[in-house]
């Protein structure tokens, strides 16, 4: 494994039928980086991060996630992970004390770990007297919340979020970046897709994807430099124009 | 392990939480043995026949042509003594026979009572004394065709079912609706339980972790084969002291036979939920794809030898048809494997063909 280097790709390629998906992407991602993926519905990113984390097999291409391969060792790399899908992933008919439970158990934590973590996590998140409560009757800010620090219950090196800000609020979603910030200054490894321009500011690096490619990659100011704009969401219009247009000619 | 401890404790949580649900499993054996309580008749035709005539003469030789010429009978067996009728019938070779006393004609010259016993099987429901009163009306109009000659009393027939002398119409249809139930159970609610975690996500975060594709299946499908099996004890139990169903078999056996049927109906509902992606289409998939084959063509309510070919055809493919005539041998005849291992295999078959489905349309998803 490259020193330092948390996810690797090199031509990695999705087809489905005759639409490709994930066109020949190329990135690496450095341990304790908070990278965005950014790009328009349909552009990719979800596609290629489910290869990363194992719900997709790539058509071609290599890569490798903490070191291991996604074809070969993709049980080494579940362990190795942690993912939270736009959808939050918690039971709702499960308190919210057993849905920690649960996900402690099922990544093999011992009975004492899942015990003294969750109730590190509840104190965090100040749900200590909600923790009885089903999780369908807590607000969804807390739901997402929730579901974030049950993805980081067992300590994963590299935690992926599948747009988990999609329909909070504004604030919501501005505590919710705290907790990303926790987790990377505690060393993990965060690879969120969005697609909401402001929070693309928030990363350390980002990639925008236009129709399965690498439209554009770099850190937010850089790409703001090379696209000469203002703001993300100009960049963003700038790369997705061509595309949408006449196809060909994205940088 | 522990993992699937956890995972297994999660399923019952949900099926405890989710207490209509709950009820209407609970309750449905109950309220359907009502409901289907009240007798459905239909028409027979193709009913195999035995004979048992002791010494042919003119006047049997006679009756045995009419019945013959009859579309309803189809004569399986001509016997000199009634002793291999048992096996007939338990083998369900014959569903009826007609049995004439000794020196009939000669009776009948002289002037005696000439005894003819009909038998039916009455482990099909309501159609034992449909069966009867075919051969019935057949006899008796021969002996209007004697018409004329001497008055009084000549032929005596004598109306016998066997396995089930009561003839009550719940005994009959107790077996079938253990397999409907469990159909709803197995089936229904293992194919709503799978699109529910597709549906809100919680299947891909299962994928995603360490879990193996098998332990997933077996943390979902385990908590139902339990309520399934709770479910036949109950539906035996009810069956038993409600309405004196009787139990002549085996309960080991049909025990047995029951978890191999949820088998296949759950392996039905994981093939159902991989083809579809809402709670609603899942349903749906479920009620048309087994519960509606279980009620209409297994033989449950409507006998299969009086269904058009085609359906009676397409019945053998129902695995409930399969259950259905076990569990109605084990419960209502006493009979053994020794007599139903035919369709215990045809069972293990489906059971085989459809797990192994099911599991690689769950593995096909991963990919």
């Amino acid at each position: 494994m490259s020193e330092g280097i948390a996810i690797e790709a090199r031509e990695l390629t999705r087809v489905f039928g005759k639409f490709t998906a994930v066109d020949h992407i190329s990135l690496d991602i450095r341990a304790g980086e908070i990278f965005g993926f950014l790009g328009a519905n349909g552009a990719g990113k979800t596609t290629a991060m489910r290869m990363f984390i194992g719900l997709l097999a790539p058509s071609s291409g290599t890569a490798r996630v903490a070191g291991y391969d996604v074809y070969t060792e993709s049980e080494k790399i579940k362990r190795s992970i942690g993912y939270m899908s736009q959808r939050f992933s918690l039971y709702e008919d499960l308190t919210i004390r057993e849905n920690i439970r649960l996900y402690g158990g099922i990544y093999g934590l011992a009975k004492r770990d899942i015990q003294a973590r969750s109730e590190q996590m509840l104190a965090r998140l100040g749900m200590e007297q909600s923790a009885d409560l089903q999780v369908r009757s807590i607000p969804l800010g807390w739901r997402q919340k929730l579901s974030f620090s049950v993805a980081l219950l067992h300590r994963p090196r590299i935690i992926f979020l599948d747009e988990p800000t999609g329909g909070v609020d504004p604030i919501t979603r501005r505590q919710f970046w705290e907790l990303i910030y926790q987790a990377a200054a505690a060393g993990t490894t965060v690879l969120v897709t969005t697609h909401y321009m402001d929070e693309a500011e928030y990363c350390d690096r980002i990639s925008i994807m236009v129709a399965g490619k690498i439209g554009a990659m770099g850190t937010p100011a850089e790409l703001k430099r090379r696209f000469d704009a203002g703001t993300m969401d100009e960049v963003f219009v700038r790369l997705a124009r061509p595309a949408t247009g006449a196809g060909a000619g994205t940088a | 392990m522990k993992a699937l401890r956890g995972l297994l404790a999660k399923e019952f949580r949900h099926i405890l939480r989710d207490r209509r649900t709950l009820a209407v499993v609970v309750l449905m054996p109950v309220v359907q043995v009502i409901l289907f309580g009240f007798a459905i008749r239909t028409d027979v035709k193709d009913i195999r026949l035995a004979i048992v005539d002791p010494s042919p003469d003119h006047v049997t030789l006679e009756i045995r042509h009419r019945l013959e010429a009859s579309e309803a009978f189809t004569t399986v067996a001509v016997l000199r003594t009634t002793d291999p009728l048992d096996g007939l019938f338990q083998r369900g070779a014959a569903q009826e026979a007609i049995v004439f006393e000794p020196e009939f004609a000669t009776r009948l010259d002289r002037g005696m009572p000439a005894r003819v016993q009909i038998i039916a099987d009455a482990t099909e429901p309501n159609t034992g004394s449909t069966r009867q009163n075919y051969a019935l009306s057949v006899i008796r109009t021969y002996e209007r065709g004697l018409g004329a000659g001497a008055p009084g009393v000549h032929i005596v027939p004598a109306l016998r079912l066997r396995f089930d002398p009561t003839a009550e119409s719940s005994h009959l249809f107790v077996p079938g609706l253990m397999a409907f139930v469990l159909t709803i159970i197995s089936a229904l609610m293992t194919a709503i339980s799978l699109t529910r975690e597709k549906e809100t996500g919680t299947m891909e975060a299962l994928l995603v972790s360490p879990l193996r594709p098998a332990q997933i299946i077996v943390g979902k499908v385990l908590p139902y084969l339990a309520i399934g099996f709770v479910s036949v004890l109950l539906v035996i139990v009810e069956a038993r002291v409600v309405f004196d169903v009787p139990l002549r078999g085996s309960l080991t056996l049909l025990l047995f036979e029951g978890t191999l049927f949820i088998l296949v109906s759950l392996s039905l509902g994981m093939l159902i939920s991989s083809r579809t992606s809402s709670q609603r289409v899942a349903m749906m998939g479920a009620m048309l794809g087994t519960m509606l084959p279980t009620m209409l063509l297994s033989g449950f309510i409507f006998p299969i030898e009086s269904m058009p070919e085609i359906l009676r055809w397409v019945s053998n493919i129902i695995p409930a048809r399969w259950f259905v005539t076990i569990a109605r041998s084990i419960m209502l005849k006493g009979v053994g494997l020794d007599y139903l291992w035919p369709q215990t295999l045809v069972l293990c078959g489906m059971a085989v063909v459809l797990l192994g489905l099911s599991t690689r349309s769950f593995r096909i998803r991963l990919e």
